[in-house]
């Protein structure tokens, strides 16, 4: 079964109609994905090919029930053991790989569960990426904050005891640009200890001008490391570039950010193969940048405004558990991130085997955490989400949940120096 | 034991021979480090130490425990020294761990940066405890810069893995006139008293004592494992542990005059 992304809102005029179907329907009206736009920077970097590489001669279904309980022996997981814990071959050792898994987080995390919260501060966007709901063809209700509101969604957001922003955007350098996020940035260091971006991908001398804003973590989702596949999800826009969003993460370290997140959108291609290569991105990078704190996110695909029909395929919350361990068995330093995109009893059960860090008091709209938070409706506009979230519990329920499953939930680590 | 035993470091006297670490945190392994172990002496991540309402560790900290802010999550030397100077804003004191990591996977110290840390941190006046690799050189350069002890890992950190480092360990015992404390790794009590039989000063573990199953047993036992060790180094420690074999007779005995 394959998803069914294309829908045509009511609201876009012929000529757009038009340019959307050519772009859906015929591949060469589409810009090479693989060639750098104007302006975009282009690195010399080995870790490219070395994932690719391993990804694309990843055959899953090589791996015995043997190479599996060979690779939960070891002491430190080898790339071919990951394989092993990433095949079909693994999930009748599910439970085994998460008691191997929680005792790998325990021993370098403790009992400690972080937690943020996103801001996001407009939803503008340039790109048509076919199952997102900010994408440009999607009729939602835009909106961009200017600093005034920004501040106002941050002082609600930091009264309820949250100590960690991940500030968004939809990805449109003209609408929100990379000054407008500096400030973003400088408010947030006001009000947080900690502020992590998610934004377009930009050049190195961006992200140092983002860090010297208050930025210090960057988190980029390749979304699918399968190139053709990417092709046939991105048709329009400056994300369409592949290899561009791949080393936005490497291009942060140039430029002085202290940590970065990755991950695969699991359900858009096999996610067998997304999740060797996200492993491997952060794997490579580590070796490359040992300084460099690094962490993963397991998103798989939700329903969006527009189009309730979206779902993560065959990535079930088995297969979705199956990675989160295959990752922290291999890559025990990283931390790992589970959103709101999954529902309370997996997150639950998740941070007790090997997440790191959970959301809480979630919002994927413009400006409504007023109205999300205190239930008052100030009759401001608001702008729409990018996703349905699954698990709606505030800060203060979350904190009491963790809390009460025996973990210690940790608002801040860090320290901007 | 001998009362007037103590474990001076800067200046400062100390009973207890057993130091808490940092990494994992909990308000009942505090009190069980304070209670069951006897520590006198908490380290404290300062990236922790700064935070806002919930869950401020400064708050768990009991009275007449000295705090050692630690530098975790500094790079480089000039990242350390902004650490331990905001730790001194914040009330910390003068004590401060010197803890540089280069590397995210195995969180090894950084000799030479930990080294121009500690000698811009002794000349401000600080009682600087560097945690460190154990290599003899590196360990005279910091206690000619001033530092008021030595902190040699003795396995990974976190991996209780124990006394990886042993040999290179016995040679700062040996070599070097400040205390040695073994930080890093030690993850049964067996091994704590190994260390200390071998002449350490003190311990700093907090892993093996997080990740028992009963805590304030387990902190028990590094403290009796301690003192058993402090004891067997002060006795003297009998022949059969000592480095290199001794016959019985001596080899000498036929020499005349």
């Amino acid at each position: 079964m394959e998803n069914q992304f294309f829908v045509d809102s009511e609201f876009l005029g012929p000529e757009a109609l038009a340019r959307k179907h050519q772009l859906e329907n015929d591949p060469s009206s589409r810009r090479n994905h693989m060639e750098y736009l104007p302006g975009m920077e282009r690195i010399q970097s080995d870790v490219m090919e070395k994932v690719l590489t391993h990804m694309n001669s990843y055959d899953a279904s090589k791996y015995t029930a043997r190479d599996v309980q060979t690779a939960l022996q070891h002491e430190t997981c080898s790339i071919e053991d990951l394989k092993a814990f990433l095949s079909p071959a693994a999930e009748p050792f599910l439970e085994q790989m998460a008691q191997k898994a929680r005792m790998e987080t325990r021993r370098h995390f403790g009992n400690t569960v972080y937690l943020f919260t996103p801001l996001y501060i407009a939803n503008y966007c340039e790109n048509y990426c076919i199952y997102c709901g900010f994408n440009c063809y999607n009729h939602i209700r835009r909106m961009k904050l200017n600093m005034e509101q920004i501040e106002h969604e941050m002082k609600i957001i930091a009264d309820s005891g949250m100590e960690e922003i991940l500030l968004l955007t939809g990805e449109s350098r003209s609408m929100s640009g990379v000054e407008y996020i500096g400030e973003a940035c400088r408010l947030a260091s006001k009000y947080f200890r900690m502020v992590g971006l998610e934004i377009y991908p930009v050049n190195s001398d961006e992200y140092r001008y983002l860090r010297e804003c208050g930025a210090d973590y960057v988190t980029v989702f390749q979304e699918t490391y399968d190139a053709d596949k990417y092709e046939t999800l991105h048709l329009m826009g400056h994300k369409r570039v592949w290899p561009y969003r791949f080393e936005a993460q490497e291009r942060a370290l140039m430029g002085g950010m202290r940590g970065v997140a990755f991950s695969a959108l699991l359900g858009l291609a096999d996610f067998r193969k997304d999740a060797l290569a996200t492993a491997l991105h952060v794997y490579y990078l580590q070796r490359k940048y040992p300084h460099a704190e690094m962490s993963l996110s397991c998103p798989r695909l939700r329903p969006i405004v527009n189009n309730d029909k979206i779902s993560p395929l065959d990535v079930h919350e088995r297969q979705l558990c199956q990675v989160l361990c295959a990752y922290r068995i291999f890559l025990p330093f990283a931390g790992i991130t589970v959103s709101s995109r999954e529902s309370a009893e997996f997150r639950n059960g998740i941070v007790k085997i090997a997440a790191t860090k959970v959301s809480a008091g979630v919002s994927t709209g413009i400006g409504d955490h007023e109205s999300k938070y205190t239930g008052k409706e100030n009759g401001a506009a608001e702008g729409d989400e990018q996703f349905e979230i699954n698990d709606s519990r505030s800060f203060a329920k979350m904190y009491a949940d963790i809390s009460e499953e025996g973990l210690q939930p940790v608002l801040n680590d860090y320290l901007y120096v | 034991m001998q009362t007037d035993d103590k474990l001076i470091i800067g200046g400062h006297a100390f009973s207890s021979r057993f130091i808490l670490g940092s990494g994992k945190y909990s308000l009942s392994l505090i009190e069980a480090a304070v209670r069951d172990a006897g520590a006198e002496i908490i380290t404290l991540a300062v990236r922790r130490a700064n935070t806002k309402e919930h869950e401020n560790i400064l708050d768990y900290i009991p009275k007449g425990v000295t705090l050692l802010p630690n530098t975790s999550g500094a790079r480089n030397a000039e990242e350390a020294v902004r650490i331990a100077r905001l730790a001194r804003e914040l009330g910390c004191g003068d004590f401060v761990k010197i803890e540089i990591m280069h590397d995210s996977k195995y969180l090894l110290p950084d000799n030479y940066e930990t080294i121009r840390a500690t000698e811009i941190l002794a000349k401000e006046g600080f009682v600087v405890l560097p945690y460190m690799y154990p290599d003899l050189n590196v360990a005279r350069d910091l206690v000619n810069v001033g530092a008021a002890a030595v902190m040699p890992l003795a396995s990974p950190i976190g991996s209780n893995k124990g006394l990886a480092t042993r040999e290179f360990i016995q040679i700062l015992i040996d070599e070097i006139d400040l205390p040695i404390i073994v930080d890093a790794g030690i993850g049964r009590p067996s091994q704590a008293c190994e260390a200390m039989e071998m002449g350490a000063a003190a311990i700093m573990a907090n892993t093996a004592l997080a990740t028992a199953g009963d805590l304030p047993m387990m902190a028990l036992a590094f403290r009796k494992a301690i003192e058993a060790g402090r004891q067997a180094y002060l006795s003297g420690l009998g022949r059969v542990l000592a480095r290199g074999a001794s016959a019985s007779d001596p080899l000498t005995g036929f020499l005349r005059d």
